[in-house]
């Protein structure tokens, strides 16, 4: 334990959890009602974090690795050790938790203010910040697992914030219960592997599929069991459902869980389980990934709603990460990990800054009807709202992949890995397809959104007068984070805005694959390498596309949006109503299972607790009648009080030897002595 | 003709005479001089083993520490008796029975 890493570590994991404690238990009595303990806490996490990520680059060694572990359970054979894993990865993740954990709770103060359930609403936040930094820390699969678990928890906390609304309690079941399909597989995965090899933790487990402890189907099964898991964190199709529902927690949580770092839980999986994916777990991988990119960034498209477009796109970009670890590219979903986590909860903060204000405008005029986040009633906050404006276009920008931002140099690695790997098996054109397909929509309704909220003419004229700046404790995180969406925070020390090439790529190593059968990592990077340059063409030009269809269609409005609605017909209804997968849901799985559930209910009530249960019952109290019988007249009756009656009888008969005569006791005695010797002398 | 068997005998009269007396008196002083009757017939049995048996002098202290427990015997014995007649009004043993009760 004197290892600073680890030390360091140990104070980053635990503090929100004291922060957690101290906010539940007596955060009502504490002035202010504690948020200071909660952002006190948070921020020394945050300086934790930043010395650690100093120190690791002062090395600036890819193999820097520090790992600690202890015995947790020990019975004799079979004993589990549960431990922390330092190396690039987790210090990098840890000051990504880090920076948006405290950015939200910062921001939290404001928006929140005067909420009922104030001191609550942080500890939650300290307890998400504690599971989250548990799962970056593990070194094994059981202890992530745990703090999986405990990130669920925290979520349905979080997203159920406002649970006297029905639908805030139900996006919060939904999320939970969606989340729990993802975890059983992630269990079975667990599983498979801890019978195959013995162990739990990475090195272990990677060191044993290296030595064909387990291979072929089941370490595929074992892999997707992984994967499940991951699907269920980061939303991908068809697990995809609960995060647009779940924003209906406080838009702070809404970036600091469902677009940064909960859901980033699920990539981060995948990037630690990467080397011991199969080819055919990996094709899996890809096609889930690939499949959601495109397929949410086409729902996000007719939102109208701010934060359910955000939600979509956050959908769409997990699915990139998810495509770029299924292609074998998986530093570059590491990287896309950390450029999407500032420039989305930027965007997440810039959309709560709009909501906060649009609120306060809408309370002021005492209009409770309108629907503070539907865009339809925005427009014009441009010049209302400059912080908040000119960040969220920083973002904007990033998350389109133009050119001198974050977004570009992750999405350009991603797209390059999957336009590689469809160089290599031409079967699978479809996965660099879905790529860009989804890179050009986005670019399309970013814009939209950004067009939408802050230009043109005001929607609501009479609100603009009221629609003001938000407090500085919300435009500090929307300034930094802006700031962080430029591409130069991630290519120091180099200034090419053009290749990825700098810190990130030096630390961030890509491991060979331990299963035989997957291509080496150099010759993966050698494959997006090539595939560069064409990637990068085609990607701007597909953001350029996207871009300028939605100038022309809703900041020149030369095309009309109503026009190409109509022409989309049947498509623009499916793509509103999320192609009605809640909808069918309900209708193919929900009820059907509901049925099965009456119907099973049925036998157990009618048939088994009416016959079974209850002749059982009767039964015994039958038997326990006779027994009943037995007891009270033979037992009863004749043993015990014929004992009884035996012994006083004989009392009755024997005291009356007892004359209280000394000298009939003494001729007793010499009686009896008399016998004795008559009887001895025989 | 002074043998051993002798005193037994005369041993044996007096203790059982003494056991008769203890078994049959009413009268609780009777009783206690039956008593001393059988402790003088232990005393004789004593003295006659010391001196036919080869016990030497062992008989004869033991026989002292006999006379000397039987004084202290009727003294007790004796008090009582003084205690049944100050609560039955009698020294009539067969009075005394409220043992039983």
């Amino acid at each position: 334990m004197d290892n600073i890493f680890i030390i360091y570590s140990l104070l980053i994991l635990f503090l929100p959890l004291a922060a957690f404690v101290i906010q539940i238990f007596f955060g009502k009595k504490l002035p202010r009602e504690g948020d200071w303990v909660s952002v006190g806490a948070i921020s020394i996490t945050l300086i934790l974090a930043i010395s650690m990520f100093v120190m690791m680059l002062l090395e600036y060694n890819p193999d820097f690795r520090h790992e600690a572990s202890f015995t947790w359970l020990d019975m004799g054979a079979f004993s589990i050790d549960l431990g922390f894993l330092v190396d690039n990865i987790t210090v990098i993740m840890l000051l990504v938790v880090a920076l948006i954990s405290t950015c939200t709770h910062i921001f939290s103060i404001k928006y929140l203010a005067g909420d009922i359930r104030y001191s609550r609403y942080f500890a939650y936040l300290g307890l998400f910040t504690f599971s989250m930094n548990g799962i970056v820390l593990a070194n094994n699969l059981i202890s992530m697992y745990m703090f999986w678990e405990l990130v669920g928890v925290s979520s349905y906390l979080l997203i159920g914030h406002w649970f006297e609304k029905d639908s805030a309690a139900d996006a919060s079941k939904k999320a939970f219960l969606t989340n729990r399909v993802g975890d059983i597989g992630f269990f079975i995965g667990i599983m498979l592997l801890y019978t195959a090899v013995g162990s739990f933790t990475f090195t272990d487990i990677f060191n044993g599929v290296a030595n064909g402890m387990i291979a072929g189907t089941a370490l595929t099964f074992a892999g997707i069991g992984l994967f499940l898991g991951a699907m269920g964190k980061s939303s991908q199709f068809p697990l995809h459902i609960w995060l647009p529902d779940a924003m209906e927690g406080p838009t702070p949580v809404s970036a600091l869980m469902h677009a940064a770092t909960m859901v980033a839980a699920g990539v981060y999986l995948s990037v630690r389980i990467f080397p011991i994916l199969t080819p055919d777990a990996l094709l899996v991988v890809a096609y889930v990934g690939g499949f959601t990119a495109l397929f949410a960034a086409t729902i996000a498209v007719t939102q109208n709603d701010i934060k359910k477009v955000l939600a979509y796109s956050t959908v769409s970009q997990l699915g990139y990460m998810i495509l770029a670890v299924g292609t074998g590219v998986y530093t570059a979903a590491f990287f896309h990990l950390l450029t999407h986590a500032m420039f989305k909860a930027n965007l997440f903060y810039g959309s709560g800054s709009v909501i906060h204000s649009m609120h306060h405008a809408l309370h002021e005029k005492h209009d409770h009807e309108t629907d503070p986040q539907d865009m339809r009633n925005m427009g014009g906050f441009k010049d209302r709202m400059p912080i908040t404006y000119w960040s969220m276009l920083l973002s904007t920008f990033a998350i389109s992949g133009v050119p001198l931002f974050s977004g570009f140099l992750s999405k350009d690695a991603i797209l390059a890995g999957s336009l590689s790997f469809a160089q290599h098996h031409p079967e699978h054109f479809l996965l660099p397809v879905f790529g860009f397909g989804a890179a050009a929509i986005t670019a399309f309704y970013m814009f939209r959104m950004m067009f939408l909220t802050f230009h043109g003419k005001p929607e609501m004229p009479e609100l603009i007068e009221d629609i003001h700046e938000s407090p500085k404790e919300m435009a500090g995180p929307l300034v930094l984070l802006g700031t962080l969406s430029i591409f130069i925070w991630y290519t120091l020390p180099y200034l090419n805005p053009l290749s990825s090439h700098g810190w990130f790529t030096h630390l961030v190593v890509p491991i060979d694959s331990v299963v035989p059968g997957n291509p080496s990592a150099h010759s993966i990077e050698e494959g997006a390498h090539h595939a560069h340059g064409l990637a990068m063409y085609i990607s701007i030009g597909v953001a350029t596309l996207g871009i300028g269809l939605s100038v022309l269609m809703y900041l020149k409005k030369v095309l009309s949006a109503e026009t190409w609605r109509n022409r989309a017909g049947f498509m623009y209804d499916w793509s509103l109503n999320k192609y009605y997968f809640d909808e069918n849901y309900d209708k193919y799985l929900y009820q059907p299972t509901l049925r099965l559930a009456k119907k099973i209910a049925w036998i157990d009530w009618e048939l088994y607790d009416k016959y079974f249960i209850n002749g059982f019952g009767r039964v015994t109290s039958w038997a326990s009648r006779v027994t009943g019988k037995f007891d009270y007249n033979i037992i009863d009756q004749i043993m015990v009080d014929g004992f009884g009656r035996i012994v006083d009888n004989l009392g009755g008969t024997l005291k009356k030897v007892q004359t209280g005569r000394l000298q009939n006791y003494l001729l007793y005695v010499t009686a009896g002595i008399i016998i004795l010797m008559i009887i001895q002398s025989f | 003709m002074y043998e051993l068997n002798t005193y037994l005998f005369v041993a044996a009269i007096l203790f059982s005479l003494g056991v008769f007396g203890v078994m049959t008196r009413r009268n609780g002083i009777a009783v206690l001089m039956g008593v001393e009757l059988i402790l003088n017939a232990a005393n004789i049995n004593f003295v006659a083993f010391s001196r036919f048996g080869g016990m030497n002098l062992e008989g004869h202290i033991f026989a002292l520490f006999v006379i000397v427990l039987a004084a202290a015997e009727a003294a007790v014995a004796l008090a009582i008796v003084i205690n049944i007649y100050n609560n039955f009004n009698s020294i009539n043993v067969d009075e005394a029975s409220a043992l039983k009760e």
